[in-house]
């Protein structure tokens, strides 16, 4: 016989004020099984707890329903408080009439009968609950990180402070990722790689940290606690233990042609090389497409040059396996290929640069040792026309839908550097808003268009061209309300940030969702920004969405703490809700097994007694330890032989049947 | 066609008398000489009823699921299939399902240039017919009838499935009897799911309510499809909460071919035996060539049962796969 209660929450004025609970109790009292209802002001307190303790213990309830809030929000509570009253937790079903129903609607008689069809369908399905019990699994006490910039390496660096040890897998040759590049670093103007260079240096001394450079992630199995990777150590046909960085193998490089990707490829770099003289590890890396030895046979200079014998035309890609309790995922971004945007002539103008380029050029390691020269000629601008937002706020679909939210304060940044530095140069910037949210950062634009006499016009730039050796930018000043051209020597391009192009593909081994902009998605927006809603897996910097460096360190140490506390476990308790096949209805298709994202299925031919049919039978087993409950395989099955516990298809049906009713 | 049938019959006398094989899964004239029916042969006697002609229709795929399953025991010998090649992306579909026991099975791959709808036949005005023969030359096809002879075209006979014939290769076979040239596929077999994609969500949902109506839940289009090969289907078991034989309601007469739609989708490998087999005359391969559209349009070409092993699309995930927001476009189409 079942006995249910049901318990139905106002949430203050959040329920009640569209939802007649009255009404709810009412109906719900006279559902087939429940013998007891009752509402209450706010459920998850703990006088609410209470009433719901005191119900199971004197109607001896064996199954509940909760109207309330999502169960994202108070399943655990709920199901806490029937375990503490002798109840097991799975036996708790919430019917969610906040989210789902009195947020969403204005008019309360619709709204009390959609909270009627919720608790329905969920009086429907704890009477075909059964009580589940929670296993255990162990924890891996390693956390990966996927990305060495800034990011990754703060991640890492206060994981490896709480004593555990981290790996981290950065694709290029070294670590530093975007923040390398920069030249001065807003709202303060410290330099960036004198801010950086510091904890790139910490990262490779402290020995929790195993710094995995030239390598991507190739796959990703396992669960929570213990993940397994596969990493792929790409050749740098140079020992990395015996490469002193020395150097002299670049200056004697016959090949100079490959385009200096730190530099934004504003200038050439040898086959071989340091990316930069900070690099960590501070070690060479032939680029294979550029090496004339590799490519041909001949050559091999800078085998012969190389006094440490570090050249090793042979390496071979080289695999690393490991486990590990958690991931982070910092892979960062790019800016978007200003390209796509022929009204500024990007592609055709040589002196039409993206700010990431001028960052370069203004670097003292960058292409013009730091004096500020336009591309074209090497001669000295005259005047710069900096146009903001190129990509970004774009709903035509050639750009970005979103703010990349850091360009107002760089191109700030830019603007005060130059007419600091060189007083002679005009300054303009075209902008659609500037936007300053932040500690000091309002100040610091004031001072751009203020102190340093920036020409700031509130308006779009709609063509540049090149005329007579310089460029010419046509656009509308919004506020004087007319059209301006303006004759300049540089345009710099505050171009959107996307994420890293391997964004997508890192997501998906991780099964870690994705939004459509391949931003990654946090398990919640407010509460929880720092994890993905895939269990063990965790987010720092740019990759989340744009940030900058105080806001993406911040995340960083935000992110490692969530992963210290996973990995200060010694056990976790395992989501009893897993797949489970009867072997008695399986083909052995191997449909289930094919479409499980985390290969919890497995086959086991044996002797099977169908109804007195005895027959050898190839069936699906499912692992309960690897098995999350996405519930994939339930729905590929085309004979129902997989069930999910606590999602039976017949709860499942039940509810949908309570509520078509 | 009558050569190739000559050979087929006198081969597989040949693999039972030599031992190679001890069934034969093939086809034997019922009532009629068209009623041809899958059948296996047991003995060599019994293989005198053996046929492969323009009847033999009937895909024997499936029946290899019973019968390569070793349940003779030690030493009972392979069991030889015909299969035409259309036949044999059946046969390579349940392979990669692990429904068939390769190891037991001897396929002998047989020619084919067309199987004939009696009832197109019918159509073209004969009554009482006592047989069809081969005409001498050209594309056409003799009946004799009770009350005299008359010729047709064969493409004016064939059968549904065979207006958009895959090719005449076969994918599996263990030895080949065929004169087939391969000429790649015939006919534009998505023809029929444009005119329905054309049509209003609501002439749409006119035209299968007519349709769909006209079942009388005889699972003949169950039973001979060879996607629908689960042990024990939805239908039948009571568990399920859908299990039922009957038309009870509209609902339920659309829901039982909508589930099935669903069920043999990306696994279909449009053998044309549902449509072929209902006595109702209801063009089942529409849905599924719907579904096969579909995920061509989404996937990339994809033909289930091309190989043995293959990763269908709807059961492999890459990230080049297309966002449901793509594919699904509000309001019905
Ligand atoms: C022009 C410009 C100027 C800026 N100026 C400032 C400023 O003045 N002040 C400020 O606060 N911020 C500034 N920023 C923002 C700053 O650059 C970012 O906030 C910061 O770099 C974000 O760090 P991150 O680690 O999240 O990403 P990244 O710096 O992009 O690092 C990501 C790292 O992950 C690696 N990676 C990517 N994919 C993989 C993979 N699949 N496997 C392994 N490794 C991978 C990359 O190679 C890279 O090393 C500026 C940005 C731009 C574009
Ligand atoms: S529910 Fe099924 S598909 Fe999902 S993890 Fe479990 S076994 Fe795999
Ligand atoms: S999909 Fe269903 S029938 Fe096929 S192997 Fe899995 S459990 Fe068995
Ligand atoms: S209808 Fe579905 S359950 Fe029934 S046999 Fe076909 S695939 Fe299997
Ligand atoms: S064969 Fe035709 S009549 Fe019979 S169940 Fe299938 S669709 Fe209905």
């Amino acid at each position: 016989m079942q006995r249910l209660g049901v318990f139905v929450c106002w949430c203050g004025s959040n329920i009640a004020a569209t939802v007649d609970v009255d009404r709810v109790v009412a109906e719900a009292k006279v559902q087939p099984g429940v013998v007891f209802a009752q509402d209450y002001q706010y459920m998850c307190s703990e006088a609410g707890q209470n009433i719901i303790k005191d119900a199971i213990k004197q109607y001896g309830l064996n199954g509940i329903v909760v109207c309330s809030c999502s169960p994202r929000m108070h399943e655990a509570t709920f199901r806490k408080a029937a375990e503490a009253a002798g109840l097991n937790p799975y036996m708790v079903e919430i019917a969610n009439i906040r989210e789902h129903c009195s947020w969403i609607h204005k008019d309360k008689e619709a709204g009390t009968e959609k909270a009627c069809v919720l608790m329905r369908a969920a009086v429907a399905k704890v009477l075909l609950n059964t009580p589940l019990k929670a296993g255990e699994s162990k924890v891996v006490k390693r956390a990966l990180v996927i990305g060495g910039g800034i990011a990754g390496i703060q991640t890492a660096l206060d994981i490896a402070d709480a004593g555990f040890p981290v790996d981290i897998v950065e694709k290029n040759a070294t670590i530093g990722g975007r923040m390398a590049q920069l030249d001065k670093t807003f709202p303060t103007l410290d330099c960036s790689s004198c801010i950086l260079t510091p904890k790139m240096v910490e990262a490779k001394t402290n020995e929790n940290i195993r710094l995995i450079t030239y390598a991507e992630v190739e796959e990703v199995s396992g669960f929570v606690g213990s993940f397994k990777a596969k990493i792929r150590k790409k050749a740098r046909f140079v020992k990395e233990d015996v490469c002193t960085g020395c150097g002299v193998c670049m200056s004697k490089c016959p090949s100079k042609k490959g385009l200096n990707e730190f530099n934004m490829g504003l200038n050439n770099r040898p086959a071989i090389y340091i990316p930069f003289a900070q690099a960590i590890p501070n070690v060479a890396v032939i680029d294979k497409t550029q090496c004339i030895k590799l490519n041909t046979g001949k050559c091999g200079l800078c085998e012969k040059v190389c006094t440490a014998g570090a050249i090793d035309y042979t390496q071979q890609d080289e695999f690393i396996e490991e486990e590990y309790g958690a991931i982070v995922m910092a892979t960062g971004f790019r800016p978007i290929d200003a390209s796509k945007f022929d009204e500024y002539s990007y592609s055709t103008c040589k002196d039409v640069v993206t700010s990431l380029e001028l960052e370069r050029i203004m670097n003292a390691a960058g292409p013009t040792g730091g004096v500020l020269l336009r591309p074209s000629d090497g001669k000295h601008p005259h005047s710069i026309v900096f146009v903001q937002c190129v990509g970004s706020r774009d709903v035509s679909g050639r750009g970005k839908p979103y703010c990349s939210k850091i360009c107002c304060m760089y191109t700030a940044k830019h603007a005060m550097l130059i007419r600091d530095k060189y007083p002679d140069v005009e300054v303009h910037v075209f902008y659609i808003d500037v936007r300053t949210p932040g500690k000091n950062f309002d100040e610091f634009y004031r001072r751009a268009a203020e102190q340093y006499d920036v020409d700031y016009i509130k308006g779009q730039v709609g063509k540049v061209w090149e005329e007579d050796g310089h460029l010419v930018v046509r656009g509308v000043d919004l506020i004087a309300n007319e059209q301006i051209v303006l004759n300049t020597d540089m345009v710099v391009l505050a171009t959107a940030i996307e994420p890293d192009p391997t964004a997508r593909k890192v997501a998906n081994m991780l099964t870690a969702s994705i939004d459509t902009n391949d931003f990654i998605t946090e398990a919640h927006p407010k509460l929880r920004p720092v994890e993905s809603p895939t269990a063990g897996i965790f987010l720092s910097g740019v990759c989340q969405g744009p940030k900058d460096i105080p806001e993406t360190v911040s995340q960083a140490g935000a992110a490692a703490s969530k992963v210290i506390g996973l990995l200060s476990k010694n056990k976790l308790t395992t989501n009893p809700c897993v797949a489970h096949s009867d072997e008695l209805l399986c083909n052995g298709c191997s449909c289930c097994e094919k479409v499980c994202p985390y290969g919890a299925i497995s086959y086991d031919t044996h002797l099977i007694n169908d109804h007195g049919v005895k027959e050898t039978r190839r069936v699906a087993l499912v692992n309960e330890a690897l098995c999350q409950g996405c519930g994939a395989c339930t729905v590929v099955c085309p004979s129902g032989a997989m069930d999910l516990k606590g999602f039976s298809n017949k709860q499942i049906m039940a509810e949908v049947e309570a509520i078509c009713l | 066609m009558q050569k190739v049938s000559e050979k087929v019959i006198a081969r597989a006398r040949e693999l039972m008398h030599d031992g190679t094989v001890s069934k034969v899964v093939g086809w034997k004239a019922g009532e009629f000489f068209y009623d041809c029916e899958p059948n296996v042969f047991e003995t060599e006697e019994s293989l005198k009823d053996l046929v492969y002609n323009r009847f033999c229709g009937a895909n024997l795929s499936k029946y290899m699921i019973k019968n390569s399953i070793a349940s003779g025991g030690e030493g009972a010998g392979k069991v030889l299939v015909l299969l035409k090649p259309c036949d044999t992306y059946s046969f390579n579909q349940l392979l990669t399902e692990h429904r068939i026991d390769r190891e037991n099975v001897y396929i002998l791959g047989v020619g084919c240039e067309g199987m004939c709808d009696i009832d197109r036949i019918r159509e073209r005005g004969f009554k009482g017919i006592t047989g069809v023969l081969e005409a001498d030359s050209g594309n056409e096809l003799v009946i004799t009838t009770l009350y005299g002879e008359g010729k047709v075209n064969i493409d004016d006979v064939l059968l549904n499935k065979c207006d958009s014939c895959k090719g005449k290769a076969h994918k599996i076979y263990d030895e080949l009897i065929s004169d087939n040239e391969d000429e790649g596929p015939r006919g534009d077999r998505f023809e029929g799911v444009r005119e329905l994609e054309a049509m209003s969500p609501e002439q749409r949902f006119a035209f299968w309510q007519a349709e769909l109506s006209k079942c009388i839940r005889c699972n003949a289009c169950r039973n001979a499809c060879p996607a629908c090969s689960c042990r024990k289907c939805v239908f039948d078991n009571n568990a399920s909460g859908i299990a039922s034989k009957a038309n009870t309601d509209s609902f339920e007469e659309k829901m039982f071919h909508i589930i099935r739609a669903f069920h043999v989708a990306g696994r279909c490998t449009d053998c044309g035996e549902c449509t072929r087999v209902c006595p109702q005359g209801i063009p089942l391969h529409l849905f599924n060539r719907k579904y096969i559209k579909d995920i061509n349009d989404f996937y990339g070409e994809y033909a289930a049962g091309e190989e043995a092993g293959q990763r269908g699309p709807l059961i492999s995930f890459t990230e080049q796969d297309i966002e449901p927001g793509h594919a699904v476009v509000k309001g019905g189409n």
